[in-house]
């Protein structure tokens, strides 16, 4: 095994253009098990961690550019208003030592259906900078995900940066884990309204090869809300309407029976975490309008 | 010697007395928050090599080939064994049943089972080594639960089984079957007004432990070796370790080393064996340390039990008979199974008074992985049926539950099922008294005033599932009963060594045992009897070795009452001495010394009125006080193996539960509120140890009731979740407070009125927070741990 | 391959690390500081926790090569670092802390005198005492992750409520206590620091 240390990121593109097998490692919170537990011996390492680039975020007007290594830590304390669904996402990753190091670059490049700030981003919109020797593309987050832990990089690409669109109403995430605390999720849900755009966009993770949007939800909310003018009115949702969103979120699930949960119980769980997150977000809308 | 990092001697030096009844604080103390404690994995000699185990991937095959050769061609390794080199006639090993071979011979029955072994000069060379050895299997057929076991052609576990349970069990694949017969069960059901029955399933719970299993074997020039390793009993490991390796007991030298928690997972052999012979053969001392994944297949775990249990009573809630049948789970090999059995059975019944009483109990072997000692051990699944029971009971009878178990309660004279009488204080209504008198804990905790919901506070955590939602509380209450010591007959003896000198002209005092110190504090209390036995106020505790004779095992919440019986016993007798030798050289200076009753305080010879006789060191001069002996409890007797009957057990330990919960009904997620326990311990020699010990075991019985289980697949006998990313085992964000309440009602038999802490708290802790689920969703929830499926439906 | 990083205050170097070695391993093994533990390696128990450039992470899950040039404080450090910051001294500066072979020395020599095996006399943190003082070590394997944390914690606030410290100690498993002594140690060590209880 040989470890790779570019002092920069055009070092570090060189490198895994040279070794399109080498294994970045960021954090080290996904890479390390592996090794650790003798899963994964790769020829080459290529450490991210001296590339400063990596760890610092800007602001581009209507988005954030994250870089890939920015600790959710990081991103909880400092981007809770601009990107709040990946900032609670953050907050339910692991362990505090492990939200210190592991960075949303990690969860991309892993593909993990688990890894936590998938739905988050789904929902929230973002585009996956990819760069490599030959160049830069943006690679938007619903076409980035392509089965169980792949992803639509190509061998000579690491990811330099997340572009997520910077929150234009209330957001919301949650997890469901068998214990209250440092755990991988059973299922996940995000959800982002946008009222400029007057939709809202959710993201579904753990109940799918791969983490995925609820669209018929969100199309039938979006259909819904338009036609019964909600998004003008300060009134609470129907229930029916909650309701029937919260059945087409389980109804996009496509979840297996593994150690950590029921394929029934993950359709269930992501229905009940629809219609929750909904209502939360919904209502601290009506408290925003009230409050402008 | 030349290995470091052993612990070395462990001072109490403070002028304070740190007598027994105090909360003095432990010697090794500030060698753990250094950092400084030596663990086993923290061993290391120059030179030395790694040790890696190579295990099987099936639960049952024949092994057709083994070819070592390109493993052991690697560069910087030093050995490769399997089966065919150990040393000696002897090839198994086993606490009770010597079955389980020291390298897998000819067939794997387990997942896991160590075929071969590796050494090498850096553990990842040993690990791609250990890749290289080429193992050809054939898969056979599997046994995994009762039905497979015992139907007709099931495949034997262990064929042509001659061990002293194989001619009364019914069948070969049953390790050991103990019923119980007390009363008349069909004139009990007769007067019964209500019965119910149920059918529980207790879950495969690990120790997790966090210390790995670790040692270091370093070769002798006696042709022996110096093993340093974490375990629980290091005369038990010896008795073992010694015939496999062909050397005769005192070549094979042991030293406890720290130990990272045990809870029972160590009280078989690890990697013991293995690294005595890699070091053999090498002629250089080897280490071996497993990772968490190697972990979960390198100790035994918690039986995982079917019960079936019917109980009838009166209208007025009396009970009127018990009917059980308990049936465990042991796995490949028989580890400590037949006392699980003995203990689920002769405690099946619970801490209560029932006339008539049918019992059986059982183990079986399967490929399943192997089980033995978890705290609690057989105790703990038995109460968490006969406590549903309990529950089921009360509802069928209207009655309250807490009232219902009052009125069916043993207290001292109450006999239970074994025929055995119950001669000290067993306070089992008092105790459920005392955890219902509490006030419940505030409502609605994650509120503040015009804040968000604090979600830290509610089911789901972190994870931000609810802001109060489908959130219900529910309350529960259980007791249970465990024996102390070792029990059916059992030669449950300890042997301390204890020396008085005086030096610099302070007398100072070396209590040296085999105790295996595994964090539960032994080792502050048995400093605490020689200042209370010998008033010095400095003492100093000897490593563990074998060096001096056996402890016992650190388990059945015994050491306290037996190695610290053995040390107060010791220090009794350096105390008669130094009286004997006073009098010789002092008595015709003073009348007291013939007359007056004579007590060691304060460095001084006193008597019981006060009057200073001299001091130690006028007493000694240089003289030294040196006695090793041994002390044993009351003698048990086995139990009958048709009718269970006979004095089995040496004593008994009581604690109760109140278990607060929050239940998220619609995501089946459990926050506990609070866990309130009660507990008899007839004497606390050390109350902050003591708490420690039942917070501890109360949140053991917490992790199995919402969370801990081993998963093995049925239709392959493999473990799915060998890491603490899927064994999970409760954070601090999953633990409630623990008030306690101790109790201390005194067991004129024992060592200072005190009883065995340890294992109480663990049993009645899950059927607790199992009832006040039940009482939150209405569900009957026959299993352990409860699964958020469990409680949605889904 | 070579790593230089510098450890509780002192520049230090490791020679022939294989490049699949941890933080963690490297430590323990080859640095003579075994105080981090190894209970899973997997980043799911805190045992292993130290700091890296002031942070606390899981030195089990940081590759060796990743810390070169960083600095690391570890449980051997915790009462150097404290005495640093009650004299306002630049902790990460190295002019401060334990010096390897100080560290190292209780092995090195496990025939000297019994103060030394009893760690008598040794200097402890705020925090460390507390853990001793209120019973929150038994086995003390996750002890000196826990202390890591709970001190980085203490330093960036003082003064926490219950759910605080719960929350920052949720990376930390431990097995022994039920965690209710572990959490009447940060209490009492808060309060100590505080200044409204005496030692």
């Amino acid at each position: 095994m040989d470890f790779l240390r570019p002092a920069g990121w055009e070092e570090a593109l060189a490198a895994k253009a040279e070794h399109p097998a080498a294994v970045p490692i960021a954090g080290g919170t996904d890479v390390m098990v592996e090794i650790n537990f003798d899963h994964r011996r790769p020829d080459h390492l290529l450490d991210l961690g001296r590339i400063e680039e990596l760890t610092a975020w800007e602001d581009l007007g209507d988005s954030v550019r994250l870089g890939a290594s920015v600790p959710y830590s990081r991103i909880m304390k400092h981007l809770r208003g601009d990107l709040p669904g990946l900032a609670l996402a953050s907050h339910t990753v692991a362990s505090p030592q492990i939200r210190n190091r592991g960075g949303v670059g990690g969860n991309l490049g892993t593909a993990s259906p688990a890894g936590d700030a998938h739905p988050a981003l789904l929902a929230a919109g973002a585009e996956i900078e990819a760069e490599s020797v030959r160049g830069t593309r943006l690679i938007p987050v619903d076409d980035f995900y392509t089965g169980v832990k792949r992803n639509a990089l190509a061998p000579d690409e690491l990811i330099r940066a997340v572009r997520i669109r910077k929150a234009d109403g209330p957001q919301q995430f949650s997890k469901v884990g068998t214990r209250n605390a440092m755990v991988i999720a059973v299922c996940a849900f995000g959800i982002a309204l946008h009222p400029e755009t007057r939709t809202v966009r959710t993201g579904i993770g753990s109940a799918a090869p791969t983490p995925i949007r609820a669209k018929a939800a969100e199309e039938f909310l979006n259909a819904a809300l338009e036609e019964g003018n909600h998004w003008e009115s300060e009134a609470p949702l129907p229930d029916s309407l909650v309701k029937q969103f919260a059945t087409l979120a389980a109804g996009a699930c496509n979840p297996i029976d593994d150690v950590r949960g029921t394929a029934a119980y993950r359709r269930h769980a992501i229905g009940v975490l629809a219609r929750r997150t909904l209502g939360w977000t919904w209502s601290a809308r009506e408290r925003s309008t009230a409050c402008a | 010697m030349t290995a470091t990092g052993v612990p070395g001697h462990l001072t109490q030096g403070s002028a304070t007395r740190g007598g027994i009844g105090e909360s003095t604080l432990r010697p090794d103390g500030t060698l753990k928050v250094t950092g400084e404690f030596a663990y086993a994995s923290d061993m290391w000699h120059e030179d030395m090599l790694w040790g890696h185990t190579l295990r099987s991937p099936h639960a049952h095959a024949r092994i057709v080939s083994v070819d070592t050769g390109e493993a052991l061609a690697q560069a910087g390794v030093y050995a490769v064994l399997t089966h065919d080199d150990l040393p000696a006639e002897v090839k198994n090993y086993g606490l009770e049943i010597q079955d389980t071979p020291a390298l897998a011979h000819g067939r794997v029955r387990h997942h896991g089972e160590p075929v071969a072994l590796v050494a090498a000069d850096h553990p990842e060379t040993a690990r791609r080594a250990a890749a290289k050895i080429k193992v050809v299997y054939e898969e056979l057929p599997l046994v995994t639960d009762e039905a497979s076991a015992t139907a007709p052609g099931a495949p034997l576990l262990h064929e042509g089984r001659d061990d002293h349970h194989a001619a009364h069990t019914p069948h070969p694949n049953i390790v050991h079957r103990q019923p119980i017969v007390h009363g008349d069960v069909a004139a009990g059901r007769a007067r019964a007004d209500v019965v119910v029955t149920g059918e529980y399933v207790f879950g495969m719970q690990d120790q997790a432990f966090l210390g790995p299993e670790s040692g270091l074997a370093v070769p002798a020039e006696d042709g022996g070796v110096d093993l340093y390793v974490a375990t629980q009993w290091l005369h038990a490991d010896l008795r073992q370790i010694a015939p496999v390796l062909g050397l005769p007991e005192e070549k094979v030298r042991m030293t406890l080393s720290g130990v990272g928690g045990a809870f029972g997972g160590r009280e078989d052999l690890s990697m013991q064996i293995h690294a005595c012979l890699l070091a053999l053969r090498t002629g250089k001392p080897v280490k071996m340390v497993y990772n968490r994944f190697e972990s979960f297949f390198g100790h035994v775990h918690r039986h995982p039990a079917k019960l079936h249990y019917e109980h009838g009573a009166t209208r007025d809630g009396k009970l009127t008979h018990l009917v059980c049948r308990i049936v465990l789970d042991g796995g490949a090999y028989a580890s400590s199974s037949p006392a699980v059995v003995g203990n689920a059975a002769s405690l099946g019944a619970g801490p209560y008074v029932i006339d008539n009483v049918e019992i059986e109990t059982l183990a079986l072997y399967t490929n399943n992985p192997p089980c033995g000692a978890m705290r609690g051990f057989g105790a703990v699944q038995a109460c968490f049926a006969y406590e549903a029971q309990m529950d089921k009971l009360a509802a069928a009878l209207g009655m309250d539950p807490v009232e219902l178990r009052q009125l069916n309660a043993m207290e001292q004279g109450s006999v239970l099922p074994t025929g055995q009488s119950v001669d000290s204080p067993a306070p089992v209504a008092e105790l459920l008294r005392r955890v219902k008198a509490r006030p419940l804990p505030p409502e609605r905790q994650w509120e503040s005033a015009g804040g968000p919901a604090d979600v830290r506070a509610l089911p789901g955590g972190l994870s931000n599932t609810t802001h109060g939602e489908g959130v219900v509380r529910g309350v529960g209450y259980a007791v249970g009963i465990k024996n102390v010591g070792f029990s059916e007959g059992f030669d449950d003896y300890s042997t301390a060594r204890v020396r008085l000198q005086v030096a610099g002209g302070e007398p100072v005092a070396v209590v040296h045992t085999a105790m295996a110190e595994v964090g539960q504090g032994g080792i502050t209390v048995h400093a605490q009897i020689a200042r209370t036995e010998l008033g010095v106020s400095q003492v100093t505790i000897h490593p563990a070795d074998t060096q001096v004779g056996s402890a016992g095992s650190t388990s059945a919440s015994r050491q306290t009452y037996v190695t610290g019986g053995a040390v107060k016993h010791a220090c009794e007798a350096v105390r008669e001495k130094v009286l004997e030798r006073g009098r010789a050289k002092l008595g015709t200076y003073h009348p007291a010394w013939a007359t007056a009753e004579l007590l060691l305080e304060g460095g001084k010879v006193v008597t019981d009125g006060g009057e200073v006789l001299a001091s130690l060191a006028e007493v000694l001069g240089d003289e030294v006080v040196d006695l090793e002996l041994e002390w044993r409890h009351r003698p048990t007797e086995p139990f009958d193996l048709r009718t269970g009957q006979g004095n089995g057990h040496v004593q008994y330990s009581f604690a109760a539960h109140r278990a607060v919960v929050e239940v998220d009904t619609e995501l089946g997620l459990v926050k506990v509120v609070e866990l309130a326990c009660a507990q008899d311990v007839g004497k606390a020699l050390n109350p902050l140890s003591v708490v420690g010990q039942i917070q501890g075991g109360s949140t053991q019985g917490l992790g199995v009731a919402v969370m801990e289980e081993i998963v093995v697949d049925p239709a392959t006998a493999k473990v799915r979740n060998p890491s603490f990313t899927d064994y999970l085992i409760p954070t601090i964000l999953d633990t409630p407070t623990i008030p306690v309440d101790v109790l201390e009602l005194a067991d004129d038999h024992a060592p200072y009125g005190l009883r065995g802490v340890g294992e109480a708290p663990t049993l009645s802790s899950t059927p607790a927070v199992l009832a006040a689920i039940r009482a939150a969703t209405g569900l009957e929830l026959n299993r352990t741990p409860v699964r958020p499926e469990h409680l949605t439906g889904s | 391959m070579r790593v230089n990083f510098t450890v509780n205050g002192r520049r230090q170097e490791a020679d022939d690390v294989w490049e699949g070695e941890s933080l963690l391993y490297v430590l323990r093994e080859r640095m003579g500081l075994p105080g981090s533990k190894n209970a899973c390696e997997q980043g799911e128990c805190g045992s292993c926790t130290v700091r890296l450039d002031g942070v606390p992470v899981c030195s089990c899950l940081v590759a060796a090569g990743q810390a070169q040039d960083r600095d690391i404080v570890t449980v051997e450090g915790l009462a150097a670092l404290a005495a640093c910051r009650t004299e306002g001294g630049d902790c990460a500066s190295g002019a401060c802390g334990t010096g390897l072979d100080e560290a190292r020395q209780w092995r090195a020599d496990p025939a000297r005198g019994t103060d030394s095996q009893t760690g008598e006399g040794t200097e402890l943190s705020p925090v460390q005492q507390a853990f001793i003082d209120a019973g929150a070590v038994q086995c003390g394997f996750c002890t000196p992750g826990l202390l890591v944390a709970a001190d980085e914690m203490l330093e960036a606030n003082p003064s926490p409520s219950d759910a605080d410290i719960r929350e920052a100690l949720s990376g930390n498993l431990c097995r022994c206590t039920g965690y209710e002594k572990i959490l009447d140690a940060v209490r009492l060590a808060a309060a100590r620091q505080e200044g409204t209880v005496s030692r």
